[in-house]
């Protein structure tokens, strides 16, 4: 019985195949692993980058977040401020004077000019403001706290080191031994910078703060929502829902993917030419901004939409159309409401994108300096971003650290957006 | 679909709140120009805002040329009140002021600024250079052997025996910076006319036509507008100079030192009688229909001429401005006060 039975020849294929399998599994094996291997590097490789740069930023950045103040007793004189003189009057001779209190070393006369300067430069005002407020305070003696110029604050969070030779410092050793006195006499202190968020820009680093900076990426974020959001919607309803497939809606298809992905700065251009240039908008308001920034997120609204819409299954709307509904209705009343997560995620992601921009906010003037923060959207302001970009570029060592400061509320604010855009998902998220 | 219509009736409250609003009238001060100027007018606008309670004014910096083409649009709220300019007005520029109507302007000198070469208090040899070491170590074109040749120097001990050995690295700002202009002109120009063989066989404008371009070789490196970028790679690479407005030198003393060019050292003392050769006056110009016409304009400008802003340890020197001698301030503040016309630049 030599002859082959069937069921033999299955079994010698069936063998032949396990062993082909066994010979190539290995090989598989090591396919996978490194793949994974690819992946996992892929990984650790983003994330060192993304941990390399915030903890560079935090490293510069943390002192920003506090600020050198001097608490001090201030004898309100009459005979430096008058009601009458009011609101011009020796505010800056009376804090001297109340700083020369606390330095039993210094002489009065001689040393009033390089005492003046430990101080900032904004105490005189904060001082004046208080007293304009209510005039009855001359005479009396009041507690202030002001914050050090910016030379003393470096000295105070290591900024200037005191083992450079003098000449090489900018604080010299006189006025090393000034502060070191402040500190002894115990009214130093290093509060959190509340200043960084409720002053607006300034040239001197101690009192610069994020708060036009602030308001001007609300309002130019605001204008955008206004109006990329409505557009943007009614555009992709219209594409989804109701405008026939042919020719034309293809090319404008392809024509929005593509705006989608034009540079930034082509809109600033454009932005100069049109919105300033021919409306005559007025150059750095945040109102104009807005309108830029609407532009580039109207694409990426329009995409969102549209991929949140076709998400919604064919039996909903065609449920609805057969117990009579209209086409008008099914899309507002039934088809809208299940794509309004999508949507908004789209919305926000594209939002978080336009408070980053810089390149066309530049353009329309939006990097100004200015001491106010604005009152309106149409007061010049300056954004976030491009707040970064005129610190970056200041010559004062406080800058450094501030911009890195600024750079991280920044990042704050993405995170806080997309994460907003990531609970939105996951709450109203529907599966069918 | 009422969210639709709201957003609608929003999109139209603000449109018409904008027509409205530019109807209003400017209330603020607009100066742009150069951004060497810049830190002087932030200063003296602060300032300006905090002692009279005139709205802050709005200061941009937008380059010296970008400043004229927006001071010379036209007269109206539309347009700059005032520009800065590290360069006097160029008569292209003060033909198109005129172009647009805009004749009756004042040319003010507030003072001058020096260019530094800074190079890392870590590097031990006390750097001593002339303009025409300069020009040979970052010219494009340089004399070799009698004949105008690519630059072929990569260290520095090629150019003078008595430098170290190191490899010539300087880091400087890009064509488009007022500060490259002004380095091109009063360094690389003025060091090439100082060589034997320039001297011999060319006249200054072959010199202008010819020496403005700096080497791409690799050892001039253009490292963008952030002056502060330079700094930080400064204090990494001490070998490395690099080129910056004296404020950033002044503000950064403890990590640079200054390369000395002819034996000077760069100071505001030597800045302002110009024995050190890199420094540039400043200049702001003011759009005289403008005065009495924009709030706060004639006293914004009665404190930048104030003797607390542009005397010796006024303010903006403490900002890194040079200023002006007792005379010539003096002079300044007449021409501004009574808002004389600068004359035609043909």
């Amino acid at each position: 019985m030599t002859d082959i039975t069937p069921n033999d020849a299955r079994k010698a294929s069936n063998n032949a195949t396990t062993e082909a399998v066994k010979r190539s599994l290995a090989r598989r094996n090591r396919k996978q692993l490194v793949l994974q291997g690819f992946g996992i590097g892929a990984i650790v490789i983003a994330f060192t980058v993304l941990f390399i740069l915030v903890a560079s930023l935090v490293r510069t950045g943390y002192t920003a977040f506090v600020q050198t103040h001097v608490t001090l007793d201030v004898y309100i004189d009459p005979a430096e401020i008058s009601e009458e003189g009011l609101p011009r009057g020796g505010f800056r001779d009376v804090l001297t004077a109340a700083v020369l209190d606390n330095l039993p070393g210094a002489d009065p006369e001689e040393d009033a000019r390089g005492v003046r300067n430990i101080l900032s430069n904004g105490a005189q005002f904060q001082l004046r403001d208080q007293i304009v407020e209510d005039p009855s305070l001359i005479g009396q003696t009041i507690t202030l706290t002001v914050p050090l110029s910016d030379p003393f604050d470096q000295l105070n969070k290591g900024g200037v080191r005191r083992d450079t030779p003098e000449d090489q410092r900018r604080v010299d050793n006189q006025e090393m031994a000034w502060f070191d006195a402040l500190d002894e006499a115990g009214i130093i202190s290093t509060p959190f910078n509340i200043g960084l968020f409720t002053n607006a820009d300034s040239r001197f680093p101690e009192l610069a703060g994020l708060k036009g900076a602030l308001v001007g990426s609300f309002w130019a974020l605001l204008t955008c929502f206004l109006i990329a959001f409505p557009i943007g919607i009614g555009a992709a309803i219209y594409l989804e829902e109701f405008a026939p497939k042919n020719r034309l809606s293809d090319f404008i298809e392809v024509n929005i993917n593509n705006l989608a992905a034009v540079p930034s700065v082509v809109f600033g251009l454009l932005a100069l030419a049109v919105f300033i240039g021919w409306f005559g908008l007025p150059r750095s308001a945040p109102f104009v901004g807005g309108l830029t920034l609407a532009l580039m997120t109207m694409p990426t609204i329009i995409i969102a939409t549209r991929a949140a819409l076709k998400a919604v299954p064919p039996s909903i709307r065609e449920a609805a159309l057969g117990v009579g509904a209209s086409k008008h209705q099914v899309v507002f009343q039934h088809v809208l409401p299940l794509a309004m997560p999508g949507i908004l995620t789209g919305t926000i992601i594209g939002l978080a994108q336009a408070l980053g921009e810089t390149a066309p906010l530049l353009l329309i003037g939006m990097n100004a300096f200015i001491t106010s923060a604005p009152t309106s959207p149409f007061d010049a302001a300056t954004a976030l971003p491009t707040q970064i970009f005129i610190w970056a570029d200041s010559p004062e060592r406080g800058f450094t650290s501030r911009t890195s400061a600024a750079i991280l509320v920044l990042l704050g604010f993405l995170v806080m957006m997309n994460g907003i855009a990531i609970y939105l998902r996951n709450k109203f998220e529907r599966r069918w | 679909m009422s969210h639709l219509k709201l957003s609608t009736a929003v999109i139209a409250v603000a449109a018409v709140s904008a027509t409205a609003a530019f109807a209003q009238g400017r209330e603020e001060i607009r100066r742009v120009g150069s951004s060497t100027v810049f830190p002087y007018t932030q200063a003296v606008a602060e300032r300006f805002a905090n002692n009279t309670g005139f709205p802050s004014p709005i200061v941009e910096s937008t380059g010296t040329g970008g400043g004229m083409q927006i001071f010379c649009g036209g007269i109206g709220e539309d347009f700059a009140d005032i520009t800065g300019a590290s360069r006097s007005m160029k008569a292209s520029e003060y033909a198109m002021c005129v172009e647009n109507g805009v004749t009756d302007i004042t040319e003010a000198r507030i003072g001058s600024d020096g260019l530094s070469i800074a190079i890392s208090r870590d590097n031990d040899f006390a750097w001593n250079v002339t303009l025409a070491e300069v020009y040979l170590a970052l010219g494009a074109m340089v004399p070799v052997d009698g004949e105008w040749a690519e630059n072929p120097y990569t260290t520095w001990d090629e150019i003078n025996p008595d430098f170290p050995a190191t490899e010539i690295e300087v880091l400087g700002p890009p064509p488009t910076s007022g500060t490259r202009d002004a380095f091109v002109e009063l360094a690389m120009v003025e060091g090439c006319m100082e060589l034997d063989y320039v001297e011999q066989n060319h006249d200054g404008d072959w010199a202008e036509e010819n020496c403005a371009r700096m080497r791409t070789d690799g050892p001039f490196i253009e490292a963008g507008e952030n002056d502060n970028l330079i700094v930080q790679r400064l204090q990494a690479n001490s070998d490395a100079m690099g080129i910056f407005g004296y404020s950033f030198l002044y503000e950064n003393q403890d990590t640079l030192k200054a390369v000395d060019i002819a034996g000077v050292a760069p100071s505001p003392d030597t800045i302002a009688d110009g024995s050190y050769p890199i420094s540039r006056p400043l200049f702001f110009y003011i759009k005289n229909a403008h005065r009495g016409v924009i709030p706060g304009l004639n006293e914004f400008l009665e404190e930048y001429m104030s003797e607390d802003a542009l005397a010796p340890g006024g303010y903006l020197e403490a900002r890194g401005l040079v200023p002006l001698g007792d005379a010539a301030r003096d002079q300044l503040r007449e021409l501004v006060a009574n808002s004389v016309t600068m004359d035609p630049i043909e």
